[in-house]
């Protein structure tokens, strides 16, 4: 770790970017999902992506966590450009990124320590007391200190939640990025689940990359929101600044009005004689 | 990361400088557990540690661990902000004795 540079040797502007994207085009097979995405994140801020479903919010994360290859564009993670990265420097980059995925899924068959031990026992040759005692740090992090001989079945929906937090920081990774983490969980436990977002960040000085449907999770966590609109970059600002907008779509958004969809008729013609390209798997 | 290991009084100071992360810590938990299996009571200067990761702070709560079941004392001293807040994290602040300085500490 310490003899990669740090972004803030390679970067001059205030405030010091973490993530820099500029004009990202992705596809899946012949279909554009993301149309030239430019934003930055910031150092240590939380940063929520929202928009409606299918508007290329879980793709543009995994774009960010350096998982996809992309069309065009370019992107800067922790200070590198990611198409200039090999293979093993790919996968060092990796090790600094934090994930907790939209399901957020245990191993049923393994104790949740190990669950949160498992990206220890993959990338690092740490001593197994050493892994031991981070993995129960990091529960303690998460309120499930002395959990760690628990089957996930034996645990809520809301402490599996927050067991794959604990694994998503048990490296200590740089950027902590997040997929819908709150979805399907009870509000008192949603609530929960953005304090210790909070405190990850204050305490920590990680920066978090949040994508959640959820405007009072949003509203609570960010620093800044980007809101995507079909796989384009609709509003990027402060939770005032969005509740100032008069953006039709972004009042819609705040609103909750369900949207037309907007497909027009010679598009929805040729999707149902399949003229239009249909998406097939990589 | 380096370190050193002095003679302080009637204790052994293990001063560290630079990192104490991933792939540094484990060179730091051999000398924290070596330094303990010296006998004596052990400070850990962290002065010149400019940031220590949980796999660190795992090494130190180890070490702590193997000192007291030896009767000895191990203490932290000049522990940074960043560090500080690591330990605070992990509740770790009330676990060890953490001094301003070595010495204080020896
Ligand atoms: N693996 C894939 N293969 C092909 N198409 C995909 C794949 N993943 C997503 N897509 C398509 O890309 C578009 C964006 O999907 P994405 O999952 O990023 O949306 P989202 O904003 O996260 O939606 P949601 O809120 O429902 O999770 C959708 O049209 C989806 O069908
Ligand atoms: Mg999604």
């Amino acid at each position: 770790m310490s003899e990669t540079p740090e972004p803030q040797e390679t970067e001059t502007s205030a405030p010091r970017n973490v993530i820099e994207v500029r004009d990202l085009v992705t596809h899946y097979g012949d279909r554009m999902i993301l149309k030239g995405i430019s934003m930055d994140v910031h150092a240590d801020e939380i940063m929520v992506i929202m928009g409606g479903s299918g508007s290329g919010k879980s793709t543009l994360l995994r774009h960010l966590m350096a998982l996809e290859h992309h069309t065009s564009g370019t992107m800067r993670i922790l200070g590198q450009d990611i198409d200039e990265l090999n293979n093993v420097e790919l996968v060092d980059l990796r090790q600094k990124l934090g994930v907790a995925f939209q399901g957020g899924a245990l191993f049923s068959s393994m104790t949740v320590g190990e669950n949160v031990m498992l990206p220890l026992f993959e990338h690092t040759k740490l001593d197994r007391k050493t892994m031991e005692i981070m993995t129960r740090m990091k529960l303690q992090v998460v309120e499930l200190g002395g959990f760690e001989n628990l089957m996930p079945s034996e645990l809520s929906g809301g402490m599996i939640k927050r067991a794959a937090f604990a694994r998503a920081i048990v490296m200590d990774p740089k950027i902590l990025f997040c997929d819908e983490p709150s979805a399907g969980l009870d509000p008192v436990v949603a609530s929960q689940l953005d304090d210790l977002i909070l405190l990850l960040r204050d305490a920590l000085g990680m920066t978090v990359v949040v994508v959640t449907h959820e405007l009072d999770s949003a509203f609570k966590i960010a620093d800044r929101i980007t809101v995507l609109d079909r796989g384009e970059i609709l509003f990027i600002g402060t939770p005032d600044e969005l509740r100032a907008s008069d953006n039709q779509r972004i009042q819609n958004l705040l609103n909750r009005v369900a949207e037309d969809d907007t497909m027009d008729a010679e598009t929805y013609l040729n999707r149902l004689t399949g003229d239009e390209p249909a998406y097939r798997p990589l | 990361m380096k370190h050193e290991v002095k003679e302080a009084g009637a204790s052994v100071v293990v001063a560290f400088e630079g990192d104490i992360d991933l792939q540094t810590s484990p060179a730091a938990r051999e000398a924290l557990l070596e330094a303990v299996g010296m006998g004596k009571p052990v400070v850990v200067d962290l002065a010149a540690v400019s940031y220590i990761d949980s796999s660190g702070v795992a090494s130190l709560v180890e070490a702590l661990q193997t000192a007291k079941k030896g009767g000895q004392d191990l203490t932290l001293a000049a522990v940074s902000d960043g560090a500080m807040r690591v330990l605070k994290l992990a509740r770790l602040d009330a676990v060890f004795t953490i001094h301003d300085s070595v010495d204080d500490a020896v």
